[in-house]
């Protein structure tokens, strides 16, 4: 069984993101930029299933600019086979990364496709979704547990109301929560060894996919921004500020 | 111009984030359908259709909508969207689930998480956990939307006398099943709808700890209890709890973030609380930077102070 990990290069975790002063969009330059943890989480259980002796090969795919060569390494350090990577101007919106995902999955004959929910950058929680449905798969997005049984994959959901347990046909897309699992460190070895590791290159219209945009970003704005309020000394004081100032206790 | 809501329920009861999903449609001044697929569900129609801007209400009942998979309920909203303009859902995980599917069969984008409706094309959502807000005009036929509840004041859940059609039910899918449920029922009040919220972090120790130091303060104060990620992975409260980028939303009138950092994927879940407390014994977590009212200190202390003195 192959299984796919699209992967995304996004702004790191840890860094909060500035708006361009002219608000047309916000301002990634010179920002540190990362593989998007879920998908991180989405290679770890890919590696997992392979060396479960599960999966026969992981094969690491991103659809960006060539920036996102990056994540492809980190993705290949972290132990996939190899990685194509499908050169974009832009990012893409998710409908045309679905697109691009189905068509190289139609190609490579994946069985089982493993993503991050949700890219930290634009917060969509789309794409995984948005493939199963291209390709008439089954889906179980938001996992926590995932285990292989014969032509079924039993997935463990976080849902709004606690857990709920899907049984889903394969082949499928599941996409990760952060609870799946605690992805490993890249070593210094699998570092230089990723280096060597295939990763092919192709254009949208090698691919034949439309990727235009159906999304305009009219402009970005500056949230309301809570300010500090006040220190206090002690539990009387707040029980004070809670009943005659904020009244709501 | 038509919108469809798609109404999230158990079979029995209409759940309330339907009620601000309907608020958010009712910006697009334009009838609203509301669809409940589900099976054996009398009790979710009755709620339905007294729903006060609902003009129709469309009920697709059978077996194989019982657990709301994706795959059989995108089949179902597929065959019916072509005469909607627009069609939304709360972004649960209900909503986020199944829309992008419907979407993609239609070969149309989908807007998450909206949190405005600027005009029939333009609306306003959150990137970036929350650190920016983008304002994004869409140039589909249909416009799938998933709507941040917290954002929209619930319409009414009664004075509306909407007609009832039923639906013919599209062929099971067969691709999915759902075998199990671990759903947590607790008396408290529910984490997205409640007016106080009593959140713990890492800060607490233990599963223990989180319980005997935060539910007598929940019980004071009839609060929800709710959860940083970083007590979740440790095992001291259920997943459901968790509050943040990628858990819930959460906007209630006064918030405690007890022994929480501030991490900005946990701001992204409550900043637009009405009060936000902080208990927290280090006085630079960044979580004072944006509380109304901190207090520096032991948490041990002061939570059982702070119960016996209210
Ligand atoms: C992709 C991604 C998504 C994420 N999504 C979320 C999310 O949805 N929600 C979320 O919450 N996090 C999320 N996180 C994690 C987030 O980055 C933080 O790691 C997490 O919020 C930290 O939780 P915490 O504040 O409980 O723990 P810590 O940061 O460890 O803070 C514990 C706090 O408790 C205080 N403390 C300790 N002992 C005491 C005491 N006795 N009395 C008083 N105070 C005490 C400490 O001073 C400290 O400030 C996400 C991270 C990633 C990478």
């Amino acid at each position: 069984m192959k299984i796919l990990v699209p992967v995304k290069r996004v702004i790191d975790y840890n860094i909060k993101v500035c708006i361009k002063k002219d608000g047309s969009d916000v301002d990634l330059n010179n920002t540190k930029m990362s593989i998007n943890p879920f998908d991180e989480i989405a290679i770890e259980e890919a590696m997992r299933l392979k060396e479960a002796g599960i999966a026969t090969e992981v094969i690491a795919m991103s659809c960006g600019t060539l920036a996102s060569t990056d994540v492809l390494r980190t993705a290949l350090a972290l132990g996939a086979d190899r990685s194509i990577l499908v050169e974009l101007e832009h990012n893409p919106e998710p409908l045309a990364v679905a697109k691009l995902i189905k068509v190289v999955c139609d190609k490579e004959q994946a069985t089982l496709i493993i993503c991050g929910k949700q890219a930290i950058d634009d917060d969509s929680n789309q794409t995984g979704q948005m493939v199963a449905a291209l390709l008439g798969w089954s889906q179980a997005t938001f996992a926590s547990e995932v285990k292989i049984d014969g032509d079924s994959a039993l997935v463990t959901r976080e849902v709004d109301g606690g857990l709920e347990t899907l049984k889903v046909l394969l082949p499928a897309v599941i996409t990760t929560d952060l609870r799946l699992n605690e992805p490993r460190y890249a070593t210094l070895p699998n570092i230089m060894k990723a280096k060597r590791k295939p990763l092919d290159t192709f254009s949208a219209a090698d691919l034949g996919v439309d990727v235009s945009p159906r999304l305009t970003l009219l402009k970005v704005l500056e949230p309301t921004k809570r300010t500090a309020g006040v220190m206090l000394e002690n539990v009387d004081a707040l029980i004070g500020k809670l009943k005659t100032e904020a009244k709501v206790i | 111009m038509t919108v469809l809501v798609i109404a999230e329920h158990d079979n029995k009861v209409l759940k309330s984030s339907t009620l601000n999903c309907l608020a958010a449609a009712g910006e697009l001044n334009a009838e609203i359908h509301l669809l409940v697929a589900g099976h054996q569900v009398s009790s979710v129609i009755e709620a339905a259709k007294i729903v006060s801007n609902v003009a129709k209400v469309l009920v697709a009942d059978a077996e194989q909508y019982v657990f709301h998979t994706a795959e059989n309920i995108a089949e179902l909203v597929t065959s019916i969207a072509s005469t909607y303009s627009h069609i939304l859902v709360s972004a649960t995980t209900f909503g986020k689930n199944m829309l992008p599917r419907v979407a993609a069969l239609l070969d149309m984008s989908q807007i998450s998480e909206i949190v405005s409706v600027e005009s029939e094309d333009t609306f306003i959502r959150p990137i970036y956990a929350g650190n920016a807000l983008a304002m994004i005009q869409s140039s589909d036929a249909i416009k799938f939307i998933t709507v941040r509840a917290t954002a929209f004041d619930a319409v009414l859940d009664s004075g509306g006398n909407a007609e009832v059609e039923m639906l013919s039910a599209t062929a099971d899918t067969l691709l999915s099943e759902v075998i199990g449920r671990e759903i947590s029922a607790g008396d408290r009040p529910e984490l997205t709808a409640a007016a106080v919220i009593v959140s713990g972090g890492r800060g607490l120790g233990s599963e223990k700890k989180y319980y005997q130091l935060l539910e007598p303060l929940a019980d004071k104060l009839s609060a929800a209890l709710g959860a940083s990620r970083a007590a979740v992975d440790a095992g001291f409260a259920p997943n459901d709890y968790q509050v943040g980028q990628t858990g819930k939303i959460v906007a209630p009138d006064l918030y405690f973030a007890i022994g929480i950092s501030g991490a900005i994927q946990h701001l992204a879940g409550m900043q637009s609380s009405k009060v936000i407390v902080a208990i927290n014994k280090d006085e630079d977590a960044p979580i004072f930077q944006m509380a109304d009212y901190g207090l520096v200190g032991d948490l041990f202390d002061i939570v059982p102070e702070l119960v016996a003195k209210l």
